[in-house]
């Protein structure tokens, strides 16, 4: 259309040398499937994958997925971390991982869960459909591309709403398969769920059924980056890493979890509107019977209208983070040993 | 008419979110009508208002029949309509994915469960619903594949289409799913507008609903006995979708007729405005669903044509 000016010489060498740069370095960013939007932009769904240097195609697949949540954004820390650790030592990678850090691109950048035009939670639409309407053909395309992994680990942050210590989340369905995996993977807590007809929708229901092995990871609280927490998951993948033989480093020290199959699960409802208070220190953790979780108090008259106190000693593992709450909201799990 | 609250959901400073219902007739639960589950449902909360309007008359009439009584809900998300919102406002709960509901649990979940409470054991349950996606549809009647579905009775609104459809897993969580596995035969009806109001096709609705009344004999309404349905599954409806983005110009309507290689859509370049795509009928069939909005994204389904089939 036009002769090269310097600025596009400039541009070419650029992609040149990029490209060149990801053929020699161990990592290669794709796109996974795109969609164009109204006005000249594309949702794009990336993934970088990292195989090692002389790899043979018969090494051990992790594949690494978040962001399905828009308000999920601990995900994108684990994998910044993940990928900038095999890029460090790439000839401790002996195996192949794909990362894919954010299905939900426009929710993540509005701060929404859904998908933004439709209020669509995409964890809703698996395993998708080639031929449906565009959250249903992006679900597809990614189940596709995951298809062959022989673990894949699904991070989430649960939501705005509250709070959740470390913990893997798995159906009771396909515990056998996967409590081996979810006990090394270095989480607080390690809970197993009676199975419901409508979580057959979620990405790790259809992978687990199309012969995925997937974990699903949740932690922390929606918008927000909690350090420790991903510090803590990213040993826990690491550690499973080297277990699948993709990883030769050095092993991290990883924490047995509580198995909820072991005690009972008790859920702290609010008799109340109001607004919660912890009376909890940042962390969640240890309480003994009796002792003060938080209150519910009224702001316009100035009195506590429910004490909330834990029925057992146990741990708390997920707590009520904004305020602003009705009667029935879930303030507090509270995990009891039989 | 008895008019009373159903149940209420006490706010931090908002006024309670008061679920009311409104009653016509003694005895026997016939019918329950559902209006508008989502805040963005105004069109479903019109038809609900005429629908009780109607009745009311009816009533002092003596137009219910002995020992029927109706109950009509015209919304469950007083809270989510006055904030512009689809969902349950205080979580962003869609209250429509909670059913059957549950006491001890947050509060979309307690609607659900204090709604389901109210509305089960009637012998029929109708709904107005919507569609997550822009768009509009002939008016018909949807039900799901349950095992407990009933596709004459459907037909006795009167409408043009009735849509069976097998459940998604997403589905069993809904009031319709829910109100067939206890025992109600349970109707969606749609309408071509969600959040405007479409007079013409509310008071199709209405009629609809006052028809199927009157051949269950539970009212006595006289009015035009409607159409004998065409019965079709959903997965019988062929998608046609946009294989670009842009401008979107629809060139046909729900109900029109179309023949293989008609031009029903145009996409133009948004910035430039030369047309890019004409988008070609796969098909002959008729216009079931039609998107609405004014631009299109790649990949939407921006028509479903009922194959094969004429005018
Ligand atoms: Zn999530």
């Amino acid at each position: 259309m036009s002769f090269p000016t310097i600025a596009h010489c400039i541009k070419s060498y650029t992609m040149i040398r990029y490209n060149y740069l990801c053929i020699n370095e161990v990592d290669m960013i794709n796109e996974v499937v795109s969609v164009k939007m109204p006005v000249k932009e594309k949702i794009r769904i990336l993934k970088n994958h990292f195989e090692p240097e002389n790899a043979t195609g018969r090494e051990a697949r992790l594949s690494l997925v978040t962001g399905i949540h828009g308000d999920e954004l601990d995900g994108q820390y684990v994998c910044y971390e993940v990928i900038r650790q095999i890029k460090a030592h790439p000839e401790l990678l002996t195996g192949t991982v794909d990362v894919y850090p954010c299905i939900n691109p426009l929710g993540m950048d509005m701060g929404a869960r859904g998908i933004p035009m439709f209020d669509l939670d995409m964890n809703r639409v698996f395993p998708g459909d080639n031929n449906g309407a565009m959250a249903e053909y992006v679900a597809a395309e990614v189940v596709n591309d995951i298809i062959g992994s022989d673990l894949c680990i699904d991070v989430h942050s649960s939501n705005v709403y509250i709070k959740e210590a470390p913990q893997v989340r798995l159906n009771e369905d396909c515990a056998d398969k996967l409590l081996p995996y979810a006990k090394i993977m270095n989480a607080d807590f390690v809970w197993v769920y009676s199975s419901i007809t409508v979580r057959e929708a979620t990405l790790a229901y259809s992978l687990n059924k199309l012969g995925v092995p997937t974990l699903v990871t949740e932690m922390g609280v929606g918008l927000r980056i909690n350090n420790a927490y991903c510090r803590q998951l990213i040993d826990g993948i690491f550690n499973i890493m080297i277990e699948l033989g993709i990883w030769q480093g050095e092993r991290p020290a990883v924490k047995e979890p509580i198995m909820s199959t072991e005690g009972q699960v008790d859920f702290i409802h609010a008799e109340h509107a109001g607004l919660f208070v912890s009376a909890l220190g940042e962390q969640m953790g240890h309480i003994k019977k009796g002792e003060r979780i938080g209150d519910i108090i009224s702001p316009v008259d100035g009195e506590i209208l429910q004490e909330i106190i834990s029925p057992a000693d146990g741990i708390v593992f997920s707590l009520r983070e904004n305020p602003v709450i009705y009667k029935g909201t879930l303030l507090a799990r509270v995990y009891a040993v039989r | 008419m008895h008019k009373e609250v159903l149940f209420s959901v006490e706010g931090l400073y908002r006024e309670d979110n008061e679920i009311t219902g409104y009653r016509f007739g003694h005895g026997e639960k016939a019918a329950c009508i559902i209006g508008a589950m989502r805040g963005n449902e105004l069109q479903q909360l019109y038809i609900c208002s005429q629908l009780i309007r109607t009745l009311k008359t009816l009533e002092e009439h003596g137009a219910i029949s002995h020992n029927k009584e109706i109950l009509v809900v015209p919304t469950v998300n007083m809270y989510g309509i006055n904030v512009e919102k689809r969902f349950w406002p205080i979580d962003n709960v869609d209250i429509n994915r909670c059913f059957p509901g549950d006491m001890n649990a947050d509060s979309p979940k307690r609607i659900a469960k204090a709604l389901f409470d109210s509305v089960q054991g009637y012998s029929y349950g109708i709904q107005f619903a919507s569609f997550y996606m822009p768009g509009d549809f002939i008016p018909h009647v949807r039900m799901m594949e349950t095992g407990f579905q009933s596709p004459s009775l459907a037909n006795l609104f009167g409408l043009q289409y009735v849509v069976t459809r097998k459940p998604k897993p997403m589905d069993t969580v809904t009031l319709n799913y829910s109100w067939q596995m206890n025992g109600t035969n349970a109707f969606s009806i749609y309408t071509n507008a969600t959040d405007t109001v479409d007079e013409k096709s509310a008071r199709q609705a209405v009629s609809a609903v006052l028809r199927f009344l009157t051949r269950m004999g539970i009212v006595k309404y006289n009015n035009h006995s409607g159409y004998i349905a065409s019965v079709i599954e959903e997965h019988e409806l062929m998608p046609v979708k946009s294989d670009t983005a842009g401008f979107y110009k629809r060139l046909k309507e729900p109900g029109d007729p179309v023949y293989h290689g008609d031009v029903i859509a145009q996409v133009t370049d948004p910035y430039e405005g030369e047309i890019i795509k004409e988008i070609k009928s796969p098909t002959d069939g008729i216009i079931f669903f039609a998107h609405t909005a004014p631009m299109v994204m790649e990949n939407a389904v921006i028509y479903k044509i009922i194959r094969r089939m004429h005018e």
